[in-house]
């Protein structure tokens, strides 16, 4: 029983960040109908940004208090993949934005691709480790439970993210846009929303949470290197699926669901008998099965083609 | 040559909205009938009950004495119901020719091993078929245009070459949606000729759905009308243009011909 | 006699592939090897532009098919190939030869039963979910294979070793001239049309009498059967395979061919898989740029020229209207 907690507690961590990474997917796809294969690798220079950012900081963040320094390490690289979302929307997809879907995709794919191997280029291709801006201290005792201080405030963090963005899309002028133009585009630019600043906006906050989730992913797992965004980013982007991509309570509870199947197939494993390296195919028949038998997720809406 | 279409209680439902509600009507063959009503009142999805796109929540369709329901559109294709679409759905990529071609292909009598092979008798048939493609565009007067990409074709053109893309499958009954759309009187008054001669020359019963009034009842031997997805009236034009509960539908504007 | 011109290609192909196979041993062997590397790829890209380009069914997933038929071929030839070789009249040109048309057969087998089991349920799916599937079938084969036990058939993550050389120059181009003649073939027929016609119009498609789901199982069927063949040929020529190297981004080289080329053009996808080979192979001392150079033409493509370099229009024959 207590192990079967014990996983649990571990999956809901691992969701909370596939679902800080899946809201990311889904607002994108709210607002532009397409996939930003690209994600996954924001996540990634998220986590390269705190590492690096730590090394340039380490003066400052040493003299302040441990909540201080990781709330300004993760502002900051939030602000640097909230620019880099926009821009690369603005010089890659923008050109696209009446083109097939397809050509979307495959340039989405294309940046992808870029931002990985440049990554290799500049970061290094091995494994760096990621410093620990959290103390290490095991908090939990209850039942013999395991739980650190890093897995509370990682989940503190997104749950907070999560909420804020909820509050961002319901209660603000910009959340508002932002939905007009997720259900017509034509419409909501004709009652005077500038949908490219949305389109913008939407890049940028998506970006945003993405590196947030890669300072999070990188404090759990401290170990990173450039190609790291591409199965959480998957994952990620299954989580929005299994939600119903476009819903934003949807990747958060697809998220968590992901992360809490992966965690139990890995962590019982021998008593099901299957290698514990399956648990990265994991996500992958859950996507399968529900574009099977039910392709507009768990809380999404059927959308019919017009005939 | 044609058969019938009876529509029996028909009745569709989106979630909350009943889109078409126990629809009944026939077309009988040789008969050409408009579906007329105001704007959202469900004459499309009447055609795609009819062509398997959607398929009804209660209710009979049959076509020829074979019920259609639960076939796939291109299985009622091969029943002999051909459309064309609302907005045009022509393959954009490929020429008139091979528009055309492709809806033959239904009729091919040899398949992928003959197209693989490319003996004698695949090449035999591929002479028959382009002699029948050429034959078609011609009476269309769309023959000079066999390798125009369908994609530069002016409007008119195109939804021309719709026509004689759903007439290549060689129907028993044809189902146009809204072909008037976006033509200008002069072309207006050629499709009405148009559709009538398609009538007389394939044998084959017509069953419209046209905004254009004047079309309408210029051409149509019976006309049903829908509202909010019900049937408020069938009959003929005369009888369609006088019925009350039609000219309130229509808040007395359209149905005195405009 | 002019009926016959694609058959009598098809068939010179054949005889010049065996003719250069015949003296290969007096070409450079580097020169060979890029040669061998250039027509499987051009077997990858044509097979694939089938699914991606004509029937407009975006695959991420070629590389799992070619797995497939590496795996399926090699384990023929490692396991079995003892046995058939003395059966055919041991060692020698012949039963050699025998052996490996088995063992590719049966890779390309196991390929197409692979691409009809993906085929069958992606058909309800459309453009980039498709995409996601297949990329998802591509690491579901990948992570299975790696898992498998390192003493078994399969070998677990380090692969297969000590696989038979048995690919030729002959093997790679005639598979490389059928692959192009079958795909050629099939859609410039009228049967073959319903391919194009499910890409541009789907709903359209169906209206006019194309069975879709039946084009596109097709699609996937023959595309993965040729991707098998491939993936035995490279099985038999690297003599080693492993999991890693099916990876997604053996995938996504077979998608820049066939983008490159121009999807749905037969000719632009086999110059672009012949250009991008000869290009990896300048870019090997630079193998940290390759990827880079890679990437930025997608996108470039994409934004400047996305029908390929030359795309299909390109070679829209003036059909005599007689």
């Amino acid at each position: 029983m207590a192990q079967l907690l014990q996983q649990l507690l571990n999956g809901i961590f691992l969701g909370s960040i596939y679902a800080l990474i899946a809201l990311g997917y889904t607002m994108v796809y709210g607002v532009l109908r397409f996939i930003n294969f690209a994600h996954g690798d924001v996540f990634m220079l998220g986590a390269f940004a705190g590492l690096y950012l730590n090394k340039l900081m380490g003066p400052v963040l040493a003299a302040v208090p441990w909540p201080v320094a990781i709330g300004l390490v993760l502002l900051l690289s939030m602000l640097i993949c909230a620019t880099l979302g926009i821009v690369i929307e603005l010089l890659a997809y923008r050109p696209l934005r009446d083109k097939p879907r397809l050509n979307v995709l495959i340039t989405a794919i294309g940046v992808s691709l870029l931002l990985e191997y440049t990554g290799q280029l500049v970061f290094g291709a091995t494994q760096q480790p990621f410093p620990a801006l959290i103390p290490r201290t095991n908090v939990g005792g209850l039942g013999g439970l395991t739980v650190t201080t890093t897995q509370v405030l990682v989940a503190i963090t997104a749950f907070g993210l999560m909420l804020a963005l909820r509050f961002i899309v319901l209660k603000t002028k910009m959340g508002l846009a932002m939905r007009a133009l997720s259900l017509n585009p034509t419409a909501s630019a004709l009652m005077g929303v500038n949908n490219s600043v949305i389109i913008s906006f939407t890049f940028g906050l998506g970006s945003a949470l993405a590196a947030a989730g890669g300072i999070l992913y990188a404090s759990l797992y401290p170990s990173i290197e450039p190609f790291m965004g591409i199965l959480p980013g998957l994952k990620a982007f299954v989580a929005a699926v299994l939600g119903g991509i476009g819903n934003i309570p949807g990747a958060a509870l697809g998220g968590l669901i992901i992360g809490v199947t992966e965690t139990l197939v890995a962590g019982y494993s021998q008593q099901i008998g299957i290698p514990s390296g399956y648990r990265d195919g994991v996500a992958f028949v859950i996507l399968i099965l529900i574009l099977l038998f039910k392709p507009s997720g768990l809380l999404g809406k059927v959308e019919r083609e017009k005939v | 040559m044609s058969a019938k279409l009876q529509l029996d209680n028909v009745t569709i439902q989106f979630g909350g909205l009943r889109a078409v509600g126990d629809l009944t009507f026939a077309v009988n063959p040789g008969e050409l009938i408009g579906l007329i009503g105001p704007n959202g009142a469900g004459k499309t999805t009447v055609f795609n009950l009819i062509t398997g796109v959607y398929k009804p929540t209660a209710g009979r369709i049959s076509f020829n004495g074979v019920s259609v329901p639960g076939h796939r559109p291109h299985q009622i294709t091969r029943l002999g119901i051909a459309r064309t679409f609302q907005n045009i759905r022509l393959f954009g990529s490929l020429s008139v020719f091979d528009n055309v071609r492709t809806a033959m292909m239904m009729h091919l009598q040899h398949g992928i091993a003959h197209a693989l092979a490319r003996g004698a008798a695949y090449h035999d048939e591929e002479a028959s078929i382009a002699s029948d493609v050429l034959d078609l565009l011609d009476i269309f007067g769309l023959r000079g245009e066999a390798d125009t990409p369908c994609k530069s074709m002016s409007y008119g053109d195109q939804r021309r070459l719709e026509i004689v893309r759903a007439l290549a499958t060689k129907p028993k009954l044809l189902l146009l949606d809204e072909p008037a759309a976006g033509m200008n009187p002069t072309e207006k008054e050629e499709l009405m000729k148009l559709i009538q001669f398609i009538k007389d020359k394939f044998q084959i019963s017509v069953l419209l759905v046209e905004h254009d009034m004047k079309v309408v009842m210029g051409i149509c031997q019976r006309i049903v009308v829908l509202e909010y997805g019900e049937k408020i009236a069938e009959g003929s034009p005369d009888e369609i243009q006088k019925n009350p509960e039609v000219i309130e539908a229509y808040l007395g504007t359209e149905a005195s011909g405009s | 006699m002019k009926n016959y011109k694609s058959q009598i290609a098809l068939i010179a192909a054949l005889a010049v592939s065996m003719g250069v196979s015949m003296c290969s041993d007096s070409l450079d062997a580097y020169a060979l090897d890029v040669m061998l590397n250039v027509g499987i790829n051009i077997i990858l890209a044509v097979s694939l532009n089938l699914v991606n380009g004509f029937t407009g069914q975006f695959s991420l997933g070629h590389a799992a098919f070619m797995a497939v038929g590496a795996y399926g071929a090699s384990i023929v030839t490692l396991e079995m190939g003892g046995p058939l070789v003395r059966v055919f009249g041991g060692p020698g040109w012949f039963a050699d030869s025998l052996t490996f048309l088995i063992a590719l057969t049966v890779g390309g087998v196991c390929a197409a039963v692979a691409g009809w089991l993906v085929g069958v349920p992606s058909l309800r799916l459309r453009g980039d979910y498709l995409a996601i599937v297949t990329l998802g079938f591509n690491e579901i084969i990948r992570v299975v294979l790696q898992n498998t036990s390192g003493d078994g058939p399969f070998g677990g993550a380090l692969g297969l070793k000590g696989i038979e050389p048995f690919t030729s120059f002959f093997w790679v181009f005639a598979i490389a001239a059928v692959a192009i003649y079958v795909i050629a073939a099939l859609v410039n027929s009228t049967y073959g049309r319903g391919f194009l016609a499910v890409r541009d119009d789907e709903i359209a498609a169906e209206s006019m009498g194309v069975n879709t789901v039946r084009y596109k199982v097709i699609a996937f069927v023959i595309g993965s059967f040729f991707a098998g063949l491939a993936g035995g040929l490279y099985a038999h020529l690297r003599t080693t395979i492993s999991p890693e190297g099916f990876n997604f981004l053996k995938s996504v080289d077979v998608v820049v061919m066939v983008i490159l080329g121009g999807m749905g053009s037969t000719v632009g996808v086999v110059l672009a898989a012949v250009i991008l080979t000869v290009l990896n192979e300048f870019l090997r001392d630079f193998e940290q740029y390759r990827m880079i150079v890679f990437s930025l033409l997608l996108i470039v493509m994409m934004i400047m020229r996305p029908q390929g370099l030359l795309p299909a229009e390109f070679f829209a024959r003036r059909r005599k209207s007689a």
